[in-house]
């Protein structure tokens, strides 16, 4: 069949039978996207294309809505839109460096400033914009330049170590970035505006004001009402700018981010009808006025508007491609352009008519000067549709607010709940999830839909963890979390899927559940549990979990006989087993402070008994190779030199890792070891829904990595900083700041109330990391339980602690000295002999367990 | 206790009854072979004490419970789970291990030959 091209005489000619030239003039963003998606529909059998794209600039897309990221330590490749081998595995054909400087539309032929020429059936214009620089006089002094390339943003770079000051002219949304990344470049940064305001095109005065007030407080001087008449010769900056009222400014370095104007040079020039103000004119399907011809993106003018956001630009490019296939599953008919943003660090959000310019319409406003917020909602003269809004400094409300606007929704009684701040613990008002279409956009920052939300909680995803990790929902700027997880409860009860958490078939409770039922019930052992709230005879599930909460909440020996049978794999021996079936044996060494004696100790015990050992993570020291009848002797002996249970085997405070701390190193502000080991001694021994780790750093180096941690402390010049549920591991969590500053007292308090809060509450098998992710409310409830007592179950929590700290036992010495327990530490049962399947071979001067090969071959 | 096994032709010795706690297992040495001994509301039951998932002999050291219906020792390694009475793993049914008989006589747990 290769070489036969079999045509049925009936099927209809779809054109997708030949291969047409697709050209793409313009690599940036869009004309990415455009040849990613056709690129995506031709592995779908929807057509066979050759693509070929011209691309100006000397690297391919990348992402310039991150641009100033560049600044913050990411590099070139970091901002790339290209997955490496792109274009080479799939044949596409990149003219790098070659700006398209001809278009013959009768041959169908562009021609490239290197000479290259190449045929198309189908030309994609996404030239995109320029920055537009006013006529000023003196604009192209040398170090003045415009926001929009990397090779701009290593010019600026360069600049910035030859000067002090740096100006950027244009107060948009575009410009206060700039003015970012020219603070991080540690210049003293202004932002010259012509209007008089910032932000004009998205923000109201009231608005513009409160984020003018806000980002001075950050350290960026505004001038607004600017109008900059000429650049000259500065007398102690290389520049001095000077205006029309007067007044001048002195700065080392000018970048111009005064708006954008579309790139329609080539379009023009080769007969492509242009707006009036510019701009390729395009239909619904991005075509031009040559219907072999498209233009996307920036340069392209839709109903007289030039959509200067890159979401309205990948929605022109899946229009463009569905034409060219011929599937037509979409068009474009504009876009909104409301947008959510953190510009340096202050939240602002715009949606539709932000300046209240509709007729009949009127506006709520809410401005507190304390907190510094300022929110505007904009609604019909019936007060029954939302039509605009503008939040500065706190834009919680974004996502409801869009989703009532964009879908029509009608308003609550009360509109102005919508933005008004809760009190106490009532909800803030939100709109009734129900009501929302399945293609409501609920995740902005990853394009996720209320669908497609839906259709994965059909699929399984029950809870807010689960539904993150699956949908990528909430998982940038995590502004529609609330949202999401409004969604998910609306879901699950709508199609009536009862989430079962029982724990297993013997207990139909959550772990949190049967928490309370020991603790209130004042329960203390498995078989109470059991008889009194459970059924069967329990399992590896129920039986370690209940031993946990009973070790947490009554701290006895854990071998005592009625509990030793519900112990796990390794609680049942103190030991943690290895895949052979011998043990480790890791003693406690609090905050990782040794002395030599205690080291010889080890080392003897290790040659004695022929144990591996190696150096844990957790600034312990591992003993490997121990069999179950060894570690009775082994533990007598290192509790004789003073050792005491590391409690590596459980689900349990495990290690306090600490840096030297000032003690020793010449950055140490404060006593870490000593903390380190003050937390190791309070903690040891406590009993948790997992293990648990923590770290001291003595000064912000934090050379301890108390950042990964479940608690991590940080000493400060002015105290301690507390924070928590961090995680390195198989999922890194970055941890979060729970409190600053703190005395010991009250950090030990803090550590306290968090631990137990945990404790009460978490699932089985539950890092703290986890944990904190899935409850409601997230950090800033932790907050307000461990720091402001909301729950009123401080001092509780605190007492339980002190209980499991006044009840602490070494359990290995508790061992030792029972004889009735230490005969369940041997092999046989009836015999004196050990295992004879344990097997040992040499590497690098030590035991290591012989892999079943080497068995083999041994016999 | 930790004289050499007792054993006759028909059954070896393991250990008092009272020994094992309730839901509690121990090793015994059987003609060579390693069985895990468990005590389950006053019954006895043995089964092989190799745990084939990880070529170690630990079944012992697992914990007993029941699952719908079935009562079983859990794999301290890796969790699988063996009813104690068929011997059959329930999450791979071609894995079988070999069970023996108990009995208990004057308060003394034998495992049958």
């Amino acid at each position: 069949m290769k070489n036969a091209k079999i045509l049925e005489p009936d099927a209809p000619m779809t054109g997708h039978n030949e291969k047409q030239t697709v050209v793409v003039i313009g690599n940036g963003m869009v004309g990415h996207k455009f040849i990613e998606q056709l690129q995506e529909a031709k592995a779908a059998g929807q057509g066979d294309y050759d693509i070929i794209t011209f691309c100006e600039e000397p690297l391919l897309a990348y992402d310039r809505v991150h641009l100033s990221e560049y600044f913050g330590g990411k590099s070139a490749d970091d901002l790339s839109l290209v997955t490496p081998g792109f274009y080479e595995d799939n044949g596409i054909k990149v003219l790098l460096n070659e700006k398209a400087t001809g278009i013959d539309r009768d041959a169908k032929t562009v021609t490239g400033s290197q000479g290259t020429v190449v045929e198309y059936d189908k030309l994609v214009m996404a030239t995109g914009s320029y920055p537009f620089v006013p006529p000023v006089p003196g604009k192209d002094r040398d170090d003045v330049f415009v926001y929009r390339t990397i090779d701009d943003l290593d010019q600026m770079m360069e600049c910035s170590k030859r000067g002090k000051v740096g100006v950027v002219v244009g107060g948009g949304l575009l410009g206060l970035e700039a003015a970012n990344a020219l603070k991080n470049l540690g210049l003293e940064a202004h932002v010259v505006e012509f209007a008089p305001g910032l932000m004009g095109v998205q923000l109201d005065q009231g608005g513009s004001d409160m984020l003018r007030r806000k980002i001075e407080e950050l350290g960026v001087q505004v001038h607004t009402s600017k109008n900059t008449q000429q650049i000259v010769d500065g007398d102690n900056c290389t520049h001095r700018m000077e205006f029309a009222d007067g007044t001048s400014l002195e700065t080392d370095m000018i970048v111009f981010s005064a708006g954008i104007r579309p790139q329609d040079e080539l379009a023009r020039e080769f007969g492509l009808e242009i707006g009036e103000r510019g701009g390729i004119i395009i239909d619904d399907n991005c075509i031009t006025s040559d219907p072999n011809v498209y233009a996307i993106g920036e340069c392209a003018l839709y109903d007289n508007m030039i959509y200067g956001l890159v979401a309205p630009g990948y929605a022109m490019a899946q229009a463009a491609v569905d034409h060219i296939t011929g599937s037509l599953n979409s068009s474009f008919a504009g876009a909104d352009m409301s947008t959510k943003l953190k510009l340096l660090g202050v939240d602002v959000c715009s949606i539709g008519d932000a300046h209240c310019r509709t007729e009949g319409a009127l506006a709520y406003t809410f401005v507190d000067e304390t907190a510094q917020t300022y929110k505007k909602l904009v609604v019909d003269a019936d007060k029954k549709r939302v039509l605009g809004a503008v939040l500065v400094g706190d834009g919680d409300a974004y996502g409801n607010l869009l989703q009532m606007k964009l879908n029509d929704m009608d308003l609550p009684e009360s509109p102005e709940a919508l933005i008004l701040p809760s009190v106490d613990g009532e909800a803030a008002a939100g709109l009734g999830v129900d009501a929302l279409p399945d293609t409501a956009q609920i995740c902005s920052c990853n394009n996720v839909s209320k669908g497609q939300l839906c259709e994965a909680i059909a699929g399984g995803c029950t809870d807010l963890g689960q539904l993150k990790d699956c949908t990528k929902a909430a998982t940038a700027c995590s502004g529609c979390a609330a949202l999401t997880k409004q969604v998910l409860d609306n879901e699950l009860e709508k199609q009536g899927i009862e989430v079962d958490k029982s724990i297993c078939e013997h207990f139909a409770y959550t772990r949190q559940e049967l928490e309370h039922l020991v603790r209130v019930g004042k329960i203390k052992t498995f078989t109470e549990l059991l008889e009194q709230h459970g059924q069967g005879h329990g399992c590896d599930i129920c039986k370690p979990t209940v031993s946990n909460i009973l070790a947490a909440t009554w701290n006895e020996y854990v071998l005592k006989p009625q509990h030793s049978v519900l112990q796990d794999t390794n609680d049942r021996a103190l030991a943690n087993m290895q895949k052979n079936g011998t043990y480790s044996v890791v003693p406690r060494v609090p905050g990782g402070e040794i002395t030599p004696d205690k080291l010889i100790v080890l080392g003897e015990a290790a040659k004695k008994y022929n144990l591996y050992t190696k150096i844990t993570g957790g600034q312990r020291i591992d003993l490997f190779g121990a069999q179950l009848h060894e570690l009775p002797l082994i533990w007598e002996e290192l509790i004789a030199a003073g050792f005491e249970t590391g409690q590596a085997y459980g689900k349990s405070v495990r290690t306090v890792k600490s840096c030297v701390g000032s003690t020793w190193c010449r950055y140490g502000v404060k006593d870490s070891v000593g903390m380190a080991i003050f937390i190791e001694e309070r903690y040891k021994g406590l009993r948790s829904p997992h293990k648990l780790k923590f770290a001291v750093s003595g000064c912000t180096r934090e050379c301890a990595e108390a950042q990964s941690k479940d608690v991590g402390v940080i000493a400060t010049e002015n105290g301690w900083n507390l924070y928590v549920s961090g995680n390195g591991g198989m999922k890194p969590r970055h941890a979060d700041l729970l409190a600053s500053d703190l005395d010991d007292e009250t950090l030990i308090k803090y550590i306290d109330r968090y631990l137990m809060f945990y404790i009460r509450t978490a699932d089985r098998l539950q890092r703290t990391s986890v944990w904190l992710d899935n409850l409601e409310g997230g950090l800033d409830y932790v907050k307000q339980v461990v720091l402001e007592d909301s729950l009123g179950i401080a001092a509780e929590l605190e007492e339980q602690m002190e209980l499991i700290v006044d009840t602490f036992q070494c359990e290995w010495k508790t061992t030792v000295e029972d004889p009735e327990r230490r005969k369940h530490f041997q092999h046989f049962v009836n015999s004196a002999e050990t295992d004879s399947n344990i097997k040992w071979v040499d590497e690098r001067g030590q035991i290591r367990p012989a892999q079943k090969t080497e068995l083999e071959a041994e016999v | 206790m930790n004289a050499v096994a007792n054993t006759n032709d028909l059954a070896t010795q393991v250990c008092e009854l009272d020994f094992i706690p309730e839901h509690g297992g121990v090793c015994a040495l059987v003609q060579g072979e390693q069985v895990a001994v468990f005590k389950i509301a006053g019954e006895v039951y043995a089964i092989n004490n190799y745990d084939p998932f990880s070529d170690a002999y630990v079944l012992s050291r697992g914990i007993v419970g029941d699952i719908k219906g079935e009562l079983v020792i859990a794999s301290p390694v890796y969790k699988q789970h063996f009813s104690l009475n068929s011997g059959v793993c329930l999450q791979d049914e071609s894995v079988t291990l070999k069970t023996w008989e108990t009995e208990v006589v004057d308060g003394v747990v034998y495992i049958k030959h």
